[in-house]
């Protein structure tokens, strides 16, 4: 009895001990963290209780939520951020998909090849926007003159509410699939041979094998490559600054431009914290989502 | 293990104490002064010498020059500074900027501080923006206007007469017409932007028509006016009917490169480009008023100097001094020769430098003359939320997703409800 305390106590102390050293070291990372995560956070909750300008913000419950949830443009600019989602999300999977399955056989070229299709992913987005923003220019726009060969002039992609959405979506989908593809292409290196010579063996065509062993087998990387594009079409605005600022009439404006204007244009900060929240909101449920349910359906 | 976790601890000290900064004091006055230089030209090492020049005769004063990027970023940052606690001496924002400092109550009166000659020297359409009633907040810094640049090459081939711009909305129309080749394939007549500052362009044409869109005391605005609306529908014309101008939006930075390389013969722009395109026009280019409708007009617009409140008395004589010395006349010009801005004072214009200037660059006077019918830009309380609403309505009848009418009265009814909580 004396000594089993004796050792429980010892093992307590040496475990505290120990626990202790590990929350040291992960204190600096704590403390980041606090500063430039939890307390902005936090401080957005507390900021969207409150409305007015910003040196005399007065208490207004849950007032400015209505206000946000009534208001036509953050209808408007949900609406236009789904429709990105769905645009630009599976697309850009399926041809980041295959293109790595293309470009993961041994063949000439393929390194230069990799190279070229990666390398959107490294231009930063603001100069991506600008290179984009002088071939959808009207007239004398690569796309223009490219539509004036066969004797088309081609509509006015940015000025136009109804080509304004497509025109970024392609723009982002060419930015983004070299990156996904680079993490299908490390998710191929490391799928097993035998299952592939064996289906060789049996008879399988190409087609089958793609929808029998390929697709299934690399089931965590699209899990984690969709978590990141959905999160990247919430999060990548900064082209919406250069090439239309949100126009024409809100046509092309997503939240997290919208959240921009509504604090740095309007100073209405409350108005901001508010819709900041609902991203926060939306991002956190989009990760749980996949995490909690999605993540169980797959076969690691 | 113990010295394992004093090192660790050791490490964060310094760290953290690397993180505060200690203050130091000094003999001399240093005042900050933010300052935009994303706009006109290479204006930071303009202000760069200025600051020089002033510290040279003020040996006691430092001026720490803050450059933001845009008058968007450097409002940010300001506003920032304010909040922080650290409110700096003056700063270069946008004059229509004035209700949302006063709404934040963070800028000082400027009444007192200077005699009534000084500030009847500076343009009246100017000091529109910098005062309300007779209380005035700001200095007119630099300050621009819209005018109506014109190829004169493109003219002769057309026919026209290159020293004989449109002078009516009925010429303008005409002209454009004229000038519009192969349906605007080659060369359009007429560009007139529609980001960014369409409110400010449809401003001009309501102005040409009768009166402006606001009232002075920023919490009424007229969206729906009937001369709003006729302003409105002739901006639409223009693309719509007359076939002159690009449908959609046309983009505010594109406009000026569009006029340089040919693709389009007639421009409204900001006075602020006259230094580009005089720079980069590889043809003889002319300007010209804004043509009327029933009379003359165009917006003002740029940035005015702002003091701000919370500073210390020693602190705020130095900036006094240096506000003077910004605004000396003779420096007034040589800013204006420099970046193509309108000089803000009439004495300027009597000035040698300037005399000479305009003598050899005749285009530089049209603005200075065009200011007797300029008026205020749109200013409002909760400026930026009343400017989109409007900015939103243009491009909404522009893409042609709505009518005039119903975008319009949508517009103001909007507007309305957004200045309620500022009406007694």
């Amino acid at each position: 009895m004396d000594n089993t305390q004796k050792t429980s106590k010892k093992k307590l102390s040496f475990s505290f001990k120990q626990n202790m050293f590990a929350y040291l070291l992960l204190l600096p990372s704590f403390i980041f963290l606090s500063l430039f995560t939890f307390y902005p956070t936090l401080k957005s909750i507390h900021l969207s209780f409150y409305s007015g300008p910003m040196t005399r913000l007065q208490f207004s419950g849950l007032d400015q939520y209505k206000e946000v949830f009534t208001d036509e443009i953050f209808k408007k600019v949900m609406m236009n951020n789904i429709i990105f989602i769905i645009g630009t999300v599976p697309t850009s999977l399926f041809l980041a998909m295959y293109l790595a399955i293309w470009l993961n056989k041994k063949m000439k070229g393929s390194a230069l090849l990799r190279t070229s299709f990666f390398y959107p992913t490294v231009i930063p987005l603001i100069a991506v926007a600008n290179i984009w923003l002088f071939i959808y220019t009207p007239q004398y726009g690569l796309l223009a003159k490219f539509l004036q060969a066969f004797g088309e002039n081609g509509p006015n992609w940015l000025g136009n509410q109804s080509t304004v959405m497509i025109a970024m979506i392609i723009m982002i989908i060419w930015k983004d699939t070299g990156f996904f593809m680079i993490f299908y292409l490390a998710g191929l290196q490391n799928l097993p041979k035998d299952v592939y010579e064996a289906a060789i063996m049996e008879g399988a065509k190409p087609f089958q094998i793609f929808r029998h062993i390929t697709f299934p087998l690399l089931m965590p990387t699209t899990l984690f490559v969709m978590i990141v594009a959905i999160t990247n079409a919430f999060k990548n605005v900064d082209h919406l600054y250069i090439m239309t600022k949100g126009g024409p009439d809100n046509a092309s404006n997503l939240l997290l431009y919208h959240i921009y204007e509504a604090a740095f244009t309007n100073w209405d900060l409350g108005k901001a914290a508010v819709l900041t929240v609902v991203l926060i909101v939306v991002l956190l449920s989009i990760t749980a989502f996949n995490y909690l349910f999605l993540d169980k359906k797959i076969h690691y | 293990m113990k010295f394992k976790v004093l090192a660790l601890f050791t490490v964060l000290l310094v760290f953290l104490a690397a993180c505060s900064s200690g203050g130091s004091k000094d003999e001399v006055t240093e005042i900050d002064f933010y300052f935009p230089v994303a706009v006109g030209g290479d204006v930071a090492k303009i202000v760069d010498d200025l600051v020089a020049d002033f510290e040279k005769e003020n040996p006691d004063i430092k001026v720490n020059a803050r450059y933001g990027g845009s008058y968007s970023e450097t409002m940010t940052q300001v506003m920032a500074a304010v909040q922080g606690g650290n409110p700096p001496e003056l700063a270069v924002l946008f004059s229509i900027d004035l209700f949302t400092l006063l709404e934040n109550d963070v800028i000082e009166e400027m009444t007192p501080l200077f005699d009534e000659k000084y500030f009847n020297d500076f343009y009246d359409a100017f000091m529109a923006n910098s005062s309300i009633g007779d209380k005035v907040y700001s200095l007119p810094f630099q300050r621009s206007t819209i005018v109506l640049y014109y190829n004169k090459d493109a003219f002769k081939k057309a026919g026209l007469n290159p020293d004989a711009p449109p002078k009516t909305w009925d010429e303008l129309v005409d002209y454009s017409k004229k000038l519009t080749l192969n349906g605007g394939k080659d060369q359009w007549g007429l560009e007139i932007p529609s980001t960014g500052y369409q409110y400010w362009m449809l401003q001009a044409l309501a102005l040409q028509t009768k009166e402006n869109i606001m009232s002075e005391d920023g919490k009424e605005t007229y969206f729906n006016a009937p001369h709003t609306k006729e302003a409105m529908q002739f901006y639409v014309d223009l693309s719509k009917k007359h076939k002159v101008m690009p449908e959609g939006t046309i983009e505010w930075a594109t406009v000026p490169s569009d006029f340089l390389s040919g693709r389009t013969a007639m421009m409204y722009h900001t006075t602020g480009n006259l230094t580009n395109v005089k720079t980069n026009a590889e043809f003889d280019f002319g300007v010209a008023y804004l043509p009327s409708n029933n009379q003359y007009g165009s917006p003002t617009g740029g940035g005015n100097i702002y003091m701000f409140k919370d500073i210390p008395k020693e602190n705020k004589d130095a900036a006094i001094k240096f506000m003077k010395f910004l605004t000396e006349p003779e420096r007034v010009a040589q800013w204006s020769i420099d970046t193509g801005y309108v000089a803000t004072r009439k004495s300027a214009y009597e000035t040698d430098a300037l005399k000479k200037y305009v003598e050899e660059f005749p285009q530089a006077i049209i603005a200075r003359e065009q200011l007797e019918y300029a008026d205020s830009e749109l200013a409002t309380y909760q400026n930026g939320e009343v400017q989109k609403i409007f900015n939103d309505a243009i491009q909404s009848i522009l893409t042609g997703k709505s009518n005039v009418d119903e975008s319009l009265d949508k517009a103001q009814k909007d507007a309305e409800k957004v200045l309620e909580p500022f009406k007694e």
